[in-house]
């Protein structure tokens, strides 16, 4: 499949703006009742409300940028019975709620049970929400059944997990921002070397199921002839259609392996040198985690591109 | 409305004769034609005279080779000279699924298929250019019109199909209509007595990649076994002298004019 | 109609397609099928098939699909050009018609004072002959012909010199009976939707389609079988499976007493003047041998007993022996047999002998009986029709070689020897054919005293006394035809005018006038010269060819060529008629004739950058510039123009009392047909009619057409033949024997010693195979003679002696051929917006194991040599072609600059021709690159090695100073845009 620059961005920030997101909720929601500690976490959690609002948002613009008719955008929202693009969209606007809900209480709201109450309420939807946007912008994919890569089930998972990792990278850096300095400052860059290693491990296991799995049918399946040996003599068309290149892109094997490696380098590597660097040294945390999130963010961009990049449709069979 | 309707007793498609199809694009570019014009138009055409001319086409013609195998008796004779059994034309458009993922995808109800007869449709005014549908369909038979920014497939001519404008007997669509060789055929395949879907099972008409779910509504007949090795004994073989005759041998035919 | 559901947009089902809708005739190629043109607010909406039309009933191809494109392409020419620069330059001057039919007019009056010889007018894929050829014929010069030399001449000949009738698109298989029908080196035809209709029809009726073809698409690839011949064998095949015919004894002697000559007697004189001519009675009609009473008769008597072989004495003392007894001498011979052939055709021989065992059943194991009564020639009724169900169909897979016009021969003894010549179930005659063999009308040679010709300057040579030879037997033609290089060149040598012209060979001409021929590009061989000689000078500055007047539509690579250009209208601008004159569009069952009006004023039809065209038909041109030339039949006793245009030409002028351009609705009452006086409304009735006429013939009529008495007075009503005689189809053919009798030295007439061996040679009265030149010749100069040869004379001398083929190492190993794209129509499809996606580019294919021999993979670049150039080129690999031979789609690669498209378009920089590598020559310089009988050209004959190309840039080698002719803009098409109901709302610009 054509990588396209607009939807790489929009999953890669979006995918991170909600991953803070949902870690913020999850924060709230954990801590609504700590009337001691929650003053403390204003400043963070505004900012990083911020944050995650501006990312989704951005994201979001970003895929407008891929529609052919952005001005109908709102269209988009109408077929949520069937489509996993029109659920996406009403989450991602029904994720803002308890967003703002959450600002406007914390900036706002006079501090009380009530307030203590309808904080944890928030949390709880925003959290929710935020993942279920991000599941749905993986089902997105995960439903189609003529790329066989999407259809796998660590799609959703990953999805998931590069979204709650970023996001969670994000929540680091603002925390070592925001907050004053507390514990032993290896912990955060640990906990991201985890995660990384979880999720390269699920990626790892992905594409060596991608490399083994072909596609659902074969050529002669395609024209019909099932069984037969088919081979390509001439297309319809001497130069490009949109077909082939949207959906006949393909990225060699070489550069694949070297971006894997790339991506693998910074899901893994960065926070683990981080880790390293904040564990042996003194480092400043700050700049730290802030190379470990853009890292991060970084690998999810690289592997988001080989998503698509080495995503095969079956309408190849007829190229 | 995305959401499928319920299936309908009408199944309107094409029927795709394999045996007979030369390859000679007349249903590609008829189907351009009508259509330019027509309620999926214009279909544009970008660097029309220029280095890379790419425009929207709703049906397009593949060829292929297809490998000897013993099935069509043609392997023994093929396999000798490396040759393949047969040179296949394909043309491919819309199949007008009965359960399509491109209609469900869609996040507008731009994409639907129709109550009445079955027909997928986009509707442009609503699409809002998100491809989404074009990834769904297996077939490729969507194609996207960067300039429009809007869907455009197979509309099953349905401008045409019930134009009272038309003759009756030309309400089919353009590239039946086209078709040199008659090789395509248009009809109700949910009607099991309708002339496609006889010539469907009198053929053992195939439906393309069922295995997907998508329950295409189009059927491809495929090649009629080749008769190359096909020996003249059957019919009783003519004698073939042992020693070749002189041209006395016909002194004596007695002939009259 | 069924409604819209609730939640579902409404549509407007039912659209109107069009507030007018005209019925007239397609020219995107010369198929000539009738078309619907669909009109919405002044343009095109749609263009479909006629479905009452007799060519196409209602389906369209590709090409007339995108004939919206074609019509609107940004290439039309807009106004008349005077060239300023030099020539080739491209550089022009627009002017006025005026000014240019008066430039044209200036240079053409001096010439026909001087000598009309001096002009050459040569059309390419024109429809006009009936006009052109007359116009020529008024001017007074010998030396006009048609794109036919370069085309299918071989066929054409081949066939008239046998059948009376032929191939192309003047007969067709029996589509409603055929069992068996072997199509013989066609790719696409001429009659190109009337074939896929019938090849449809029988894929219904479940009969056995042959593909003869070194590559296997288009019609190949829905053949039930095909065989993957080596290019220019199809004659040894053909004669192997007339061997085994003759061996199995099935052949159809009662059909070829009745209708052929096999009975008629040929002297043998061995060294006589009559030697090999029919021995004749002493009104000079042939004669056979009458078994019952034991003495010569009248060939075409009835209730005698002819034998067929034998030798026999005639009453004179002569000696003869019937055609027959030649026939089966010759093709019984062992060296046809199929094991003798096999290796040389590339066919295995048990398939060889498999197909002709199956020509045998199909055609005598289940005959076709219609129960039909008829009246044959002499009066003899007949209860029913009996036919043999195989049909052959043939086109320039078979011509387009040195040795074609023998092997069309050979494919129509075939079907001769099956009895399957217009029977229910075989090949058919589409009116005007059949005529005499071969047609009475010889090419036009002197001038009358009002400078015109005494007749038409093409037509058929049937013996020495027609060539066009002085007396020294140098040619007339400045193309050689009909000289003794190329005697029975029937349809003129457009192939070798420039070079000749350029040479001065046999005399310098004035000015050559061209009409649609895109000569200095793919329909040149030689292309790189061919450009240099249109543009060289002689020492004193002059172009050594004076002038070049060329008539095109659209800006090819020709327009660069001329010093004025005559811009055309498009096809639907103007009128036009498809004449039985010319090449009608009859089929087997009637004869009909169509025209074009116009859809379209031009003046109304802006160009792409908005300007008015100013352009006129082509003929109502030359009419004018007739009248302005005085030009007998042009101008009245007035010296007024007689024609206002050509719209009043197509009804008006009369070719012989009652016969016009168009035989529908003729008489002062509009209710004559065939023949009739002028009828003022004629035109206004075709259009009425859907653009056409079709007279259907009478059932008993339309089999035996050569000997049907119903056919032959029907014919002869219409003014197709003379008189109701019957035709008498030819095996052997007299009139090459009376070439080969003076190449002997008979006659009064003979051969210049430098062209005896060849007529000689090649003048057979009976088919015959010889390796074809290019191959011959490039591999006797290799220095290393290949073991056997012993010096055969290709080309000049003894056929039986050339080297072998096989797996000798031949020079130029590989055979190189072009098949015509179904989309494309030559170089003038490039221009369509929408063809052209289709393919913009060609490649080269090779099958895999010839790829691998050569070190080529799929995609990779490789150089093409032949013995006369080299072209660097991209390969594709693919297995459904002969492993010896590699092949691209033709005429797809253009000139950069040319067919308003960008510089950068594919078609100029990765698209090829393959012409730059075809000689216009043999080897050995000594003739043109022709067969030796009709001069049509051998582009087949190409004989090519490959290797992978060294310093390949993506770029398809040679490329050609780009032309200055301005591009077309890249902004995209949106075409339709306005057309669509209700109208766009809020789409995008
Ligand atoms: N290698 C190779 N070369 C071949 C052949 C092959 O098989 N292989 N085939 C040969 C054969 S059989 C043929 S017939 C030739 C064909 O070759 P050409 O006859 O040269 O065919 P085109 O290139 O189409 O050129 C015809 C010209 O007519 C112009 N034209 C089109 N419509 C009109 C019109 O309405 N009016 C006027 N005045 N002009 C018009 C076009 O613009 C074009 O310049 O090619 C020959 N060349
Ligand atoms: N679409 C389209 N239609 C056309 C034209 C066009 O340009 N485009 N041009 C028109 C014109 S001018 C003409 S002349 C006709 C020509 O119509 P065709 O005769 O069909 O012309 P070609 O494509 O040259 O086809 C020649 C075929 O012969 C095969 N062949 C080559 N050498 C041999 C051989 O030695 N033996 C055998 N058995 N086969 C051989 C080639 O593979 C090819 O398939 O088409 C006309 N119709
Ligand atoms: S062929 Fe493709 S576009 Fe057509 S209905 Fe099926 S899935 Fe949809
Ligand atoms: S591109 Fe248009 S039709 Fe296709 S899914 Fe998107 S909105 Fe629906
Ligand atoms: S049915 Fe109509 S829209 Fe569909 S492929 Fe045929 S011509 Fe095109
Ligand atoms: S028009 Fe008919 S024969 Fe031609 S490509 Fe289409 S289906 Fe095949
Ligand atoms: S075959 Fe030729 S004349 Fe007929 S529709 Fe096609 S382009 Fe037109
Ligand atoms: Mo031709």
């Amino acid at each position: 499949m054509h990588p396209a620059l607009s939807v790489i961005f929009f999953t890669t920030l979006s995918g991170a703006g909600y991953g803070l997101l949902a870690w913020l909720g999850l924060s709230v929601l954990l801590l609504h009742a700590r009337a001691d500690v929650m003053p403390v976490l204003y400043p963070l959690q505004l900012w990083a409300l911020l944050l995650g609002l501006a990312l989704s948002t951005a994201g979001l613009l970003s895929s407008l940028a891929h529609l052919g008719r952005p001005l109908r955008a709102w269209r988009a929202l109408s077929q949520w019975r069937t489509s996993w693009l029109s659920r996406e969209g009403l989450l991602a606007l029904a994720t803002a709620l308890p967003a703002l809900a959450l600002g406007v209480l914390l900036l706002w709201a006079p501090a009380g049970p009530e307030r203590a109450i309808a904080l944890g309420a928030c949390g709880l939807l925003l959290t929710t929400l935020a993942l279920a946007t991000v599941a749905c912008t993986a089902m997105i994919y995960a439903s189609l059944p003529p790329i066989p890569a999407w259809r796998h089930p660590l799609v959703v998972p990953v999805y998931l997990l590069f979204a709650l990792l970023t996001g969670l990278a994000l929540l680091f850096w603002l925390m070592v921002l925001l907050l004053p300095p507390a514990g032993p400052g290896a912990a955060m860059p640990a906990t991201l070397t985890a995660v990384g290693a979880l999720l390269l491990a699920c990626k790892w296991l992905y594409w060596r199921e991608i490399d083994r799995q072909g596609l659902p049918a074969a050529r002669g399946d395609a024209v019909g002839l099932p069984g037969r040996q088919v081979d390509v003599f001439e297309r319809p068309h001497t130069e490009a259609s949109f077909v082939t290149r949207e959906m006949a892109f393909t990225v060699a094997r070489r550069h694949a392996l070297r971006l894997r490696l790339l991506a693998a380098a910074l899901l893994l590597v960065a926070p683990a040198a981080a880790w390293l660097l904040a564990a042996t040294a003194a480092f400043p945390a700050a700049p730290l985690l802030g190379a470990t999130a853009a890292a991060l963010l970084g690998a999810a961009f690289v592997e988001r591109w080989l998503f698509f990049a080495q995503a095969r449709h079956v309408v190849t069979l007829y190229y | 409305m995305t959401a499928l309707p319920p299936p309908s007793p009408k199944k309107l498609g094409l029927v795709i004769d394999l045996d007979t199809c030369v390859g000679c694009h007349a249903c590609a570019t008829s189907c351009k034609e009508w259509n330019a014009g027509g309620i999926a138009g214009p279909l544009v055409d970008e660097q029309p005279y220029g280095k890379e001319p790419l425009g929207v086409w709703l049906n397009r013609v593949h060829s292929y080779e297809v490998a000897a195998d013993d099935a069509d008796g043609s392997a023994a004779e093929a396999a000798s000279a490396a040759q393949p059994a047969l040179t296949l034309h394909f043309p491919r458009s819309c199949l007008h699924c009965e359960t399509p993922a491109c209609v469900t995808v869609c996040p507008t109800g731009a994409s639907y298929k129709r109550a009445a007869d079955g027909i997928v449709l986009v509707d442009e005014d609503k699409c809002i250019g998100c491809k989404l549908c074009s990834w769904a369909c297996p077939y490729g038979a969507r194609e996207y019109s960067e300039v429009d920014g809007v869907m455009k497939k197979c509309t099953l001519c349905v401008d045409r199909i019930y134009n009272e404008h038309l003759d009756e007997s030309e309400r089919v669509p353009a590239c039946v209509q086209a078709c040199p060789t008659r090789a395509r055929h248009f009809g109700d395949l949910g009607d099991p007595d309708s002339d496609v879907s006889k010539l469907v099972a009198e053929r053992q008409g195939v439906a393309l990649m069922p295995e997907l779910g998508y329950r295409p509504v189009n059927r491809y007949l495929p090649p009629r076994p080749r008769r190359a090795g096909e020996d003249a004994e059957a019919a009783g073989t003519p004698a073939r002298a042992d020693t070749a005759p002189t041209p006395l041998h016909w002194l004596n035919r007695i002939l009259r004019r | 109609m069924p409604a819209s559901a609730p939640n579902e947009p409404a549509l407007d089902l039912s659209p109107s397609p069009g507030d007018d809708v005209r019925t007239t005739t397609c020219y995107m190629c010369a198929c000539r099928c009738g078309i619907k043109v669909w009109l919405r607010n002044g343009k095109i909406r749609y263009l479909q098939g006629n479905p009452t039309h007799p060519v196409n009933r209602g389906v369209i191809c590709a090409k007339g699909a995108a004939g919206i494109m074609q019509h609107y392409s940004p290439a039309r020419l807009t106004k008349p050009l005077l060239r300023v620069g030099e020539r080739g330059s491209g550089e022009f001057r627009e002017i006025e018609w005026d000014e240019a039919l008066g430039i044209a007019t200036g240079w053409l009056k001096p010439v026909r004072e001087r000598n009309p010889d001096e002009l050459a007018f040569f059309t390419g894929r024109d429809q006009s002959q009936a006009l052109t050829g007359w116009w020529a014929q008024q001017f007074g010069t010998v030396n006009y012909a048609a794109h036919g030399g370069f085309c299918s001449v071989n066929m054409a000949a081949g066939g008239l010199y046998t059948l009376g009738g032929s191939f192309w698109e003047f007969g067709e298989p029996d589509w409603e009976h055929t069992r068996y029908l072997m199509l013989w080196g066609v790719a696409e035809d001429h009659d190109s939707n009337p074939l896929k209709l019938g090849l449809g029809r029988l894929k219904e009726r479940g009969a056995k389609i042959v593909a003869v073809n070194p590559v296997r698409t288009g019609y190949g690839a829905i053949a039930d079988e095909w065989i993957g011949i080596r290019p220019g064998t199809d004659g040894l095949f053909a004669f192997a499976l007339i061997h085994e015919l003759l061996r199995m004894d099935r052949i159809d002697l009662d059909y070829l007493v009745r209708y052929a000559d096999a009975h008629w007697l040929v002297m043998r004189d061995p060294g006589g003047a009559g030697d090999g001519l029919f021995a004749r009675d002493a009104e000079g009609r042939p004669l056979c041998w009458d078994r019952d009473a034991g003495a010569p008769a009248p060939a075409d008597a009835t209730g005698i007993s002819p034998v067929v072989a034998g030798e026999y004495t005639l009453p004179d003392g002569r000696s003869a022996v019937p055609v027959f007894q030649l026939v089966a001498e010759r093709y019984l011979d062992p060296q046809y047999s199929p094991e003798a052939v096999a290796e040389r055709c590339g066919i295995p021989a048990a398939t060889i002998g498999r197909i002709a065992r199956e020509l045998a059943v199909a055609a005598f194991e289940n005959p076709v009986r219609l129960p039909i009564a008829w009246t044959d020639a002499w009066g003899r009724g007949h209860d029913e029709m009996v036919g043999r169900p195989v049909a052959m169909h043939a086109m320039r897979g078979i011509s387009a070689h040195s040795n074609g016009f023998h092997t069309c021969r050979a494919l129509h003894l075939l079907q001769l020897l099956l009895g399957a010549v217009d029977t229910p179930g075989s090949f058919r005659f589409q009116p005007p054919y059949p005529k005499p063999v071969p047609p009475p009308n010889r090419p036009g040679s002197r001038r009358r005293e009002d400078g015109s010709l005494d007749a038409p300057p093409l037509g058929f040579v049937h013996g020495p006394e027609d060539l066009l030879v002085d007396a020294e037997g140098r040619p007339r033609r400045i193309d050689h035809a009909f000289s003794w290089s190329y005697p029975l060149a029937a349809h003129g040598m457009l192939h070798t005018v420039i070079r000749n012209a350029h040479a001065g060979d046999p005399y310098r001409i004035d000015t050559l006038m061209m009409f649609m021929a895109n000569m200095s590009w793919n329909s040149a061989m030689n292309t790189r010269e061919t450009m240099q000689w249109l543009t060289d000078r002689d020492a004193d500055g002059e172009y050594r060819i004076p002038r070049i007047i060329y008539s095109d539509a659209y800006a090819s690579e020709m327009v660069a060529y001329a010093d004025l250009v005559l811009p055309d209208t498009t096809y639907l601008e103007r009128f036009d008629a498809i004449s039985l004159l010319d090449r009608p569009i009859s089929d087997a069952d009637g004869a009909a004739d169509a025209i074009r009006h116009p859809v379209f004023d031009p003046a109304t039809q802006p160009a792409a950058d908005g300007r008015a065209r100013d352009v006129r038909g082509f003929q109502s041109v030359l009419l004018e510039l007739g009248a302005r030339l005085g030009l007998p039949g042009m101008v009245d006793a007035a010296g007024a123009p007689a024609y206002r245009d050509y719209a009043d030409y197509i009804v008006r002028h009369e070719r012989a009392p009652g016969v016009g351009l168009l035989a529908g609705w003729r008489g002062a009452e509009g209710d004559a047909h065939g023949k009739g006086a002028p009828n003022p409304l004629q035109l206004q009735r075709y259009i009425e009619h859907g653009g056409y006429w079709r007279e259907e013939i009478p059932e008993h009529a339309r089999y035996f057409k050569m000997a049907n008495r119903g056919y032959l007075q029907w014919a002869r009503g219409m003014g197709f033949v003379g008189a109701a005689d019957a035709i008498a189809l030819q095996l052997y053919a007299e009139p090459l024997q009376r070439f080969r009798l003076a190449a002997q030295g008979h006659g009064d007439r003979l051969p210049p010693a430098a062209h005896r061996g060849r007529v000689e040679t090649y003048f057979d009265p009976l088919p015959l195979w010889y390796e074809p030149f290019e191959s011959a010749q490039t591999a006797a100069a290799q220095p290393d003679e290949r073991s056997g040869n012993t010096g055969g004379d290709p080309g000049t001398g003894d056929p039986a002696a050339l080297p072998p083929g096989g797996d000798s190492p031949h020079p130029y190993p590989l055979h190189a051929i072009t098949q015509r794209p179904m989309f494309m129509y030559h170089a003038w499809g490039s221009q369509n917006a929408w063809l052209r996606q289709i393919a913009s580019r060609n490649w080269l294919y090779l099958h895999p194991e010839t790829g691998a021999r050569h070190g080529v993979g799929d995609g990779d670049w490789v150089e093409l040599e032949s013995h006369h150039g080299r072209i660097t080129v991209q390969a594709r690999l693919a297995a459904n072609v002969q492993p010896d031979t590699v092949w691209t789609w033709n005429a797809i690669g253009k000139r950069r600059g040319a067919w308003g498209l960008s510089g950068e378009a594919p078609e100029a920089t990765r698209g090829f021709l393959l012409n730059h590598l075809i000689s216009d020559l043999t080897p050995r310089a000594d003739y043109a690159n022709a067969d030796p009988v009709t001069g049509q050209a051998a582009w087949f004959d190409l004989r090519v090695r490959l290797r992978p190309a060294a310093d390949a840039d993506d770029r398809s080698r040679p490329q050609f100073a780009p032309l200055p002719v301005a591009a077309a803009t890249d902004a995209p098409l949106r075409y339709g845009g306005g057309l669509r109901q209700p109208p766009d709302g809020d789409r995008a610009p």
